[in-house]
């Protein structure tokens, strides 16, 4: 990814770490059920807010965590942890609106405001996000 | 002749002699069912320690399970299939079976059997378990000068007629069945199975006279009509023509029937040939005591040859409670141990129509209870016989759901409902029989999430105020659906009376407060193409709803067709990738294989992709395909164009498949061409979005190898060219048998009025409401009244919007293959995770 150059102005921001889809990325983030680890507070730009079609998520890796990154239709943007608590399932692959994110495996659903589910499981990580300069900036 | 249940030639068991055997000899006359389970039942007592046991039996055989004789006849079990204990099964288990050798007389006094080899066997315990034979009544002809039965007459009993059976159905045209008991109806209907042309003369004024009242007879005589076979009520045979081979039956009207077959089952009588000769006491049967001890103390008889307190049974069940009653006593387990009279309770599946009888069948007294349902025309007869608040008889024909229920009051005397209908029909349909109140709290009540009634009962005390709230708290009621009803039960129950109305209970989808028909109006009425659209004109405050979208999403398609302004989001998962997700986060890949016909060529592309890319499994489908499991996401696009096969929607709430049996071009007994015609529904409804899945099947004739009559539109050939087309069927967590929708003369009926049934289903049904549910809600005569004579005036718009649905179609891995709808739409969204992690096979 070509856009390092439009990040001076978040100097905290690491570069791009999502890799491709290869096979074998070795697994350092949530692959297990469970409440991902707390936010350590390092902004990584993971890639461009485009890269998510709206009212959908797109998973991508920060500073070696990965997270789902979804844009709402309302423009919102919001970032989880991408592995669900319950059984690991695939949040990115997941439905929205504007109070939640549904799983696709089992259909928990879990609150943006805090990642609390309401279907009484456990909760999810939840992560800042915020847009700068067309750049996914997420608070791992 | 093969003997079934044999040994290889030269095969001998080693036997203890004689002289240093101390254990008492028990002696078994009769192979049967009963006298074998004796043998298993004195073993399992540990009775080998006490007892050298030998085993006389008539037939060569091993002991085979008579019941499946009706299948084998049928042509729908192999005979090697019904054997239960094999000659080995008696050498391994140190019994001596003198298979092929007839007992002829006992010597009660010196304690010895004499066989028909001349051999004299001596006991200490005698069993005489010698079964019954077909009765032949007197007619002229039936046999010849030597005692034999004229060539092509035959009983219907033991393992060797219905061979001799099977082998004439080969070379004869037109049968005769005389008994219209269970017998009789099984044979027949085997026997018109195997093309034959079949007449069923009965001497009593209804069929299975012995289990049914006059009404539930005559509506049983309707259904065995209804397959072609000829009934005649109320006549005797007389005499049976032919000299070398029988060539027909003369009536005592007068009438005759020609036949070159002739197959005699009006009832059966107890073998007691050996006991009277040998001084026992018989009447009907084999008089036993309590412990079916003969009059002889030494003797004891089981079985249909014993006569217990008057009775005598022709069935096995109560042959098996003398077995175990008898094994008690003889192996001291319990030397007290009485047998004081079976309750018999049947179910049975008679010429392909259910029936369960328990009891009396008719109010005997003036004060018995007696409720009747009858509804001839769906070939259903329900009653009840109740006498002091207590169950003491039920017939049920044509439907027996309840059996199960009414068994458990008719054993035990348990309590009956206040309103005794509820004793024939389940008035909130498909609830559970046993009532919420006592389901233990650990007992599941929703099997695809784990939920017990405990855990329920804990969200309403937490909190959880209507049905709505519990299923979304628990997830009860969220996989297949199946259990929903009783979820809402339990939470009424729970609550007790707390519960708000659940507004939500008649949306289409929870986050439009729009029932089906107000929300379709709107739709079209202010032109909203989208689900964004939807959400913003009709949502409370524009609000999107997650768990609304994909019921909005499949809704739209099908207003709209290609009209229809398509968002991703709007869709879940398995259809915005088109494929189905798993546990891992991987996706199931299954190619359309129409009518699930394939092609060596396809196979082998199939087989091709697997390896490439590495598919963990392999699996042929329920519904006649092959799945790939374990496909990572972001190799969909290439698996399908290495494919280059459309796309068998697997994964949608859509049309799923057509399942074929081979039909009239390969099978004997195929009636029509039910490959082809599967093939042509798929072809036309590929694809086609709906409320819930639509899974269909076609089959070649009533033996209904590919189940159409649990599919949601099963299609049956009955010949002549005609289809029977069943709806609302289900074999899922719910087993539903269709009911039938109208028989029609042609392939092209069968896809107009599909197509009618489908459309008709996707305008109406609630979201995830399978038709096994949509049937029954909305009734089959309305629906017969809609879609056969129009009674709505809406038959032409329903074939239009359907063709309108067939035109939009398009596959969808061609499509999106080539070019992702959206950006990263098969990317990975688990990037840290190396998949698949599903076990690979
Ligand atoms: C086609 C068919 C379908 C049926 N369907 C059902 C059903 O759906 N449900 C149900 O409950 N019941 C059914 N029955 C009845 C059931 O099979 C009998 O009740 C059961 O077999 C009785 O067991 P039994 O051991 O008393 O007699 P059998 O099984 O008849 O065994 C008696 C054996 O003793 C042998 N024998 C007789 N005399 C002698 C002798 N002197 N010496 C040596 N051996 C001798 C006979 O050859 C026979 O092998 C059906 C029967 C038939 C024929
Ligand atoms: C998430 C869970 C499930 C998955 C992924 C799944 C997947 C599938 C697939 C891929 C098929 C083959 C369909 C085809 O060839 O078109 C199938 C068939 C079938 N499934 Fe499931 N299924 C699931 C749950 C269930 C449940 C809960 C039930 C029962 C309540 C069920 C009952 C059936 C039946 C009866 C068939 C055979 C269909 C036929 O004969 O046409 N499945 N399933
Ligand atoms: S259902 Fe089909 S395959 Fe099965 S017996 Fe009938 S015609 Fe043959
Ligand atoms: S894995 Fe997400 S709900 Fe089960």
């Amino acid at each position: 990814m070509s856009t390092a150059t439009q990040l001076e102005h978040v100097a905290e921001a690491a570069r791009p770490t999502t890799p491709g889809t290869d096979r074998g990325t070795p697994a350092t983030g949530v692959a297990v059920p469970g409440q991902a680890a707390p936010v350590r507070g390092e902004a990584h730009a993971v890639g461009r807010v485009d890269e998510v079609p709206p009212g959908e998520g797109r998973a991508f890796v920060a500073g070696g965590v990965q997270v789902a990154v979804f844009r709402l239709r309302d423009g919102s943007l919001h970032a989880t942890q991408a592995a669900c608590p319950h059984a690991g399932g695939p949040l990115a692959d997941g439905q929205t609106d504007v109070d939640v994110l549904v799983c696709p495996l089992h259909l928990f659903a879990y609150r943006w405001r805090d990642g609390a589910s309401t279907s009484g499981a456990a909760p999810i990580r939840v992560y800042p996000v915020h847009e700068s300069g067309g750049e996914i900036v997420v608070e791992v | 002749m093969t003997v079934l249940g044999g040994r290889p030639t030269g095969l001998t068991s080693l036997h203890l002699d004689d002289e240093l055997d101390l254990r008492a000899r028990l002696v078994v006359v009769g192979n049967g069912m009963a006298g074998a389970r004796l043998v298993e039942e004195v073993l399992e007592r540990g009775g080998a320690e006490q007892f050298r046991i030998t085993v006389l039996g008539d037939e060569p055989h091993g002991n085979y399970n008579r019941i499946m004789l009706s299948p084998v006849l049928a042509g729908e079990s192999h005979e090697d299939d019904i054997v239960l204990n094999s000659h080995d099964w008696y050498a391994d288990n140190g019994v001596l079976l003198r298979a092929g050798v007839r007992a002829t007389r006992i010597d009660t006094a010196a304690k010895q059997v004499h066989a028909d080899d001349g051999s004299v066997v001596p006991y200490d315990h005698l069993v005489l378990a010698t079964g019954s034979y077909s009765f032949i009544p007197p007619m002229t002809g039936v046999r010849r000068e030597d005692g034999a039965l004229l060539p092509g007459v035959f009983g219907f009993r033991t393992i060797d007629e219905t061979r001799a059976l099977l082998e004439a159905t080969g070379r004869c045209r037109r049968a005769v069945v005389m008994g219209g008991g269970l017998l009789g109806l099984e044979a027949a209907r085997a026997l018109q199975g195997h093309g034959l042309q079949v007449e069923l003369v009965h001497a009593m004024p209804y069929l299975m006279n012995a289990q049914l009242d006059a009404e539930a007879g005559a509506i049983l005589k309707k259904s065995v009509e209804s397959l072609g076979i000829g009934v005649h009520l109320d006549v005797l045979a007389t005499e049976v023509l032919g000299t070398e081979h029988v060539e027909g039956v003369v009536l005592k009207d007068g009438r005759r029937l020609d036949c070159d077959l002739l197959v005699v089952a009006a009832g059966v009588r107890p073998h007691t040939d050996v006991a009277v000769l040998s001084g026992l006491e018989v009447e009907r049967g084999i008089v036993v005591d309590d412990q079916l001890r003969t009059d002889d103390p030494d003797v004891y008889a089981i079985g249909e040859c014993a006569q217990h307190r008057g009775s005598v049974y022709g069935l096995v069940q109560p042959a098996w409670e003398h077995a175990r009653v008898l094994a008690d006593v003889l192996t001291g387990a319990d030397p007290d141990a009485e047998y004081h009279g079976s309750r018999t309770a049947t179910k049975l599946k008679v010429a392909g129509v259910d029936v369960a009888t328990m009891g009396v069948n008719t109010p005997e007294r003036d004060d018995d209870e007696f409720l009747v349902i009858s509804e001839p025309k769906r070939g259903v007869h329900l009653s009840v016989v109740i006498r002091d608040d207590v169950l003491v008889g039920a017939t049920l024909l044509g439907d027996t759901r309840k059996v199960a229920y009414l068994t458990q009051a008719f054993d035990r005397g348990a309590p009956l409902p206040e309103e005794r209908i509820r004793l024939l029909v389940d008035l909130s349909d498909g609830a559970e029989e046993v009532g919420v109140a006592e389901m233990p709290a650990d007992s599941q009540v929703c099997n695809c999430n784990g939920v017990s009634k405990g855990d329920i009962c804990g969200a309403v005390a937490g909190g959880c105020g209507s049905v709505g709230a519990v299923m979304d708290a628990t997830r009860a009621g969220k996989g297949c659906g199946s259990c929903k009803s009783l979820v809402k039960q339990i939470v009424e129950w729970a609550a007790d009376g707390e519960l708000t109305e659940d507004p939500a209970a008649s949306y289409y989808v929870p986050g439009i407060p729009l029932a089906k028909p107000e929300l379709v109006a709107a739709i079209r009425e202010r032109d909203l193409r989208s689900v964004s659209a939807v959400f913003a004109a009709l949502a409370p405050g524009g609000q999107d709803d997650a768990k609304s979208k994909m019921g909005l999403t499949s809704l739209l398609k099908m207003v709209w067709g290609v009209d229809f302004v398509p968002e991703k989001d709007g869709e879940f998962i398995n259809d915005r990738v088109h494929a189905n997700i798993q546990r891992d986060g991987t996706f199931s890949v299954v190619p359309q294989m129409k009518g699930g016909v394939t092609t060596p060529a396809q196979l082998r592309r199939i087989a091709e992709v697997a390896e490439k890319y590495e598919v963990p499994m392999v699996k042929v489908t329920g519904g006649q395909r092959i799945d790939l499991l374990g496909v990572r996401k972001e190799d969909l696009p290439a698996v399908w164009d290495d494919l280059g096969m459309p796309s068998g929607y697997a994964y949608g709430k859509s049309f799923r498949t057509v399942k074929t049996c081979v039909g009239s071009d390969f099978c004997r007994f195929g009636l029509g061409d039910s490959t082809q015609l599967g093939i042509d529904l798929e072809t036309r409804f590929q694809g086609i979005e709906s409320p819930a899945k639509m899974k269909l099947a076609v089959v070649g004739c009533p033996r209904n190898c590919a189940e159409a009559y649990v599919k949601d539109v099963g299609v049956v050939a009955v010949g002549n060219g005609k289809w029977e087309v069943y709806v609302g069927g289900a074999a899922g967590a719910t087993v539903r048998k269709g009911d039938l929708l109208a028989t029609v003369d042609s392939p092209q009926e069968v896809l107009r009025l599909t197509g009618r049934f489908l459309q008709y289903y996707r305008e109406n049904a609630n979201w995830l409401e399978r038709t096994y549910d949509f049937v029954p809600r909305v009734g089959l005569e309305r629906i017969r009244s809609v879609l056969l004579e129009d009674s709505e005036g809406i038959v032409a718009q329903l074939d239009a919007n359907m063709q309108k649905s067939v035109d939009a179609y398009t596959d969808p891995w061609g499509q999106d293959g080539k070019e992702p709808a959206t950006p990263g739409q098969f990317r990975t969204s688990l990037p840290l995770v190396a998949l698949p992690k599903v076990p690979v096979r």
